[in-house]
């Protein structure tokens, strides 16, 4: 059963990847120099509470046995409590996620969409006009302070056009009109048939993805073009032109379907890098995102909310890893066992 | 009868480093009809170029310029790029040197055949899949159906080259264009994929251009042989009289062949003549 035998040894790789991920947290949380007894208590509690809320917390145990007690609360979804909001940090995350979600699946939807025929288009082009056009396009999006042009946009497009929505992810009129079902806004009111809600959801979010697409996009864009000049230069491509096949079925369904497979791997670590939250976008457009809510819950030593933020960034790339490692097994029939 | 293909004067070059053209080709002329023509030089000599200009496929750098390039009345020079692209794979065919880089790696070689053919005819998929079948049985895979459903990695290299055939010769061409076709081969399956291109090329009339540096090979299996070395002709000859090659460098190719039971020492090299370039 050569399939079985492949599926465990992939889910092993999973389950290791995921143990080392939580070692790593763990010990993250045992390093620093901030004493959780201490966050609790304050610092002028009298020797004997600490010493209690020391024993409360399990601190007084073992090293190996704290971390088997983490493990199983983690298993369990308790990532504990947030010092700075007093909930479980598993319901805030639950809140700040899918803000993130959103934000980075339009932007790499735009990124992907627009950078991989501006890719193909630059390649095809070698040298050429749309080549430079291309290139430029991408030194800015490499080069330029994501927060200036942040800011930029929404003066030009929000406070002088007033084209799209402002900061937030939707008017403060429908905030509470809406039962949060996904946390995903464009879902839950597309699901509640709240067509206007949807519309200036839509209007909040197109800035701030498009921004974080533009920047996927030079990249995405980059890489596209060196797979494809990469791949027109392979001996096939000459054996479809000397098939007499039309130059868009060569580069489209041949020579991009060879450059996908790479691609495959750019557009998942692009997205990665969004799901992370990015956190200069999120601040610019007051976007109640991860990367927001780890960066805040940093600069209150709330740990746990750290730890917490840290496993899900961490469980996103094991998660996109294996899905590009599926698709890489869909796109290559070199790399299918039969 | 009016040559299948007429080169007069062909001149090939690419600009180098300064954009100064430098010919690769430099004033090849030959006329071919439904017979066989071996090209033979050595590496960078030219006869590959000269194949790709004939197909239209030199890089876009590459300067062509010819008296004559004309293929069945047909002035290629002349022609637009959609027309020659319409010559392509339905009137002249190429197969390339190795199969392991000239068939695409992600698309099943069944597809590649089919796409072949529905490139120049309008033909419905399951026609064009009974044609690519019957088309596989003719270059002797013995379980078409099995193949055609085969990613390029999973056959051998006799195989590919096998496929590539089939690939090139499904929309029937006038003339086939062989780049060493054998060269990546083991011996042993070359004279078994020599003899399947041999036969389809003459029971279809076909003509046929072989590029090769093996002048042995190309002597057993070609009507007749043309000699390049940089970039000109240096000698045109009948294959059956290359024992009486007058051109000293022909004469050195034909030297290098050793024979059983004969002792060389030193072994002879070939000698090069610069006027012979001129």
């Amino acid at each position: 059963m050569p399939f079985l035998n492949a599926l465990v040894r992939f889910l092993g790789a999973v389950v290791l990847t995921y143990l080392g991920l939580l070692a790593v947290t763990f010990f993250i949380g045992r390093v620093v120099p901030i004493d959780p007894v201490l966050a609790i208590v304050g610092d002028r509690a009298p020797e004997h509470v600490i010493a209690r809320v020391r024993e409360e917390l399990g601190l007084n145990l073992p090293l190996w046995k704290q971390f088997l007690i983490y493990l199983g609360k983690v298993l369990q979804g308790d990532f504990g409590t947030s010092v700075l909001s007093s909930n479980p940090v598993m319901q805030d995350i639950r809140r700040v996620f899918p803000a993130t979600l959103e934000l980075a699946t339009l932007g790499t939807i735009i990124g992907a969409g627009i950078g991989i025929p501006l890719g193909v288009w630059a390649a095809v082009r070698r040298g050429g006009v749309a080549d430079q056009m291309v290139r430029v396009m991408a030194l800015i999006g490499y080069s330029v302070p994501i927060f200036w042009l942040g800011l930029m946009a929404l003066v030009v497009f929000y406070a002088r056009l007033g084209w799209v929505g402002g900061p937030g992810r939707i008017d403060v009129v429908y905030e509470y009109t809406l039962t949060p079902w996904s946390g995903i806004m464009l879902l839950d009111t597309a699901l509640a048939g709240e067509w206007e809600a949807f519309g200036n959801a839509f209007s909040h979010l197109i800035l701030p993805a498009s921004l974080l697409g533009y920047f996927s996009m030079a990249y995405i864009s980059r890489m596209t073009r060196s797979f494809m000049l990469n791949e027109l230069a392979q001996e096939y491509v000459v054996t479809a032109r000397a098939k007499g096949l039309s130059e868009a079925r060569i580069i489209w369904r041949h020579a991009l379907r060879n450059a996908a497979v790479p691609l495959v791997t750019v557009v998942a670590l692009s997205y990665a890098g969004l799901l992370e939250g990015s956190v200069l976008t999120e601040t610019v457009f007051a976007w109640p995102g991860l990367g927001l809510y780890i960066t805040n819950s940093l600069q209150n030593a709330d740990m746990n909310a750290v730890l917490g933020g840290t496993i899900v960034v961490g469980s996103v790339f094991i998660g996109l890893n294996l899905l590009s490692d599926l698709l890489y097994r869909t796109l290559d029939p070199r790399t299918r066992t039969r | 009868m009016s040559a299948l293909l007429t080169v007069e004067d062909l001149r090939i070059a690419f600009p180098n480093r300064d954009g100064d053209p430098v010919e690769a080709v430099r004033g090849v002329s030959f006329s071919l009809g439904r017979e066989r023509l071996g090209i033979v030089g050595e590496s960078g000599s030219g006869k590959s170029q000269t194949g790709r200009a004939i197909l239209g496929l030199t890089p876009p750098q590459a300067i062509v310029t010819a008296r004559t390039l004309a293929f069945d009345g047909i002035d290629l020079l002349k022609a637009a790029p959609a027309e020659r692209r319409a010559l392509r794979g339905a009137r002249i065919g190429m197969v390339l040197q190795d199969p392991k880089y000239s068939l695409n790696p992600v698309m099943t070689v069944g597809d590649q055949i089919v796409e072949a053919l529905q490139a120049h005819e309008n033909v419905g998929d399951r026609e064009a899949r009974e044609r690519a079948l019957a088309m596989l049985a003719a270059v002797q895979i013995d379980r078409p159906a099995r193949v055609f459903g085969l990613y390029p990695h999973e056959v051998s290299g006799g195989m590919g080259q096998r496929v590539m055939i089939a690939m090139m010769l499904i929309a029937d061409p006038d003339l086939l264009i062989a780049d060493e076709p054998t060269s990546a081969l083991d011996v042993t399956v070359q004279l078994q994929v020599l003899s399947i291109l041999d036969r389809l090329v003459g029971e279809r009339g076909m003509g046929l251009i072989f590029i090769s540096h093996d002048l042995r090979l190309v002597s057993s299996f070609c009507d007749r042989v043309l000699v390049i070395y940089a970039g000109r002709v240096v000698e045109e000859i009948a294959a059956a009289d290359l024992g009486a090659a007058q051109h000293p460098y022909t004469r050195g190719l034909l030297a290098c062949l050793p024979r059983l039971g004969e002792h060389r020492h030193p072994l002879p090299v070939l000698s090069r003549d610069p006027e012979w370039a001129r």
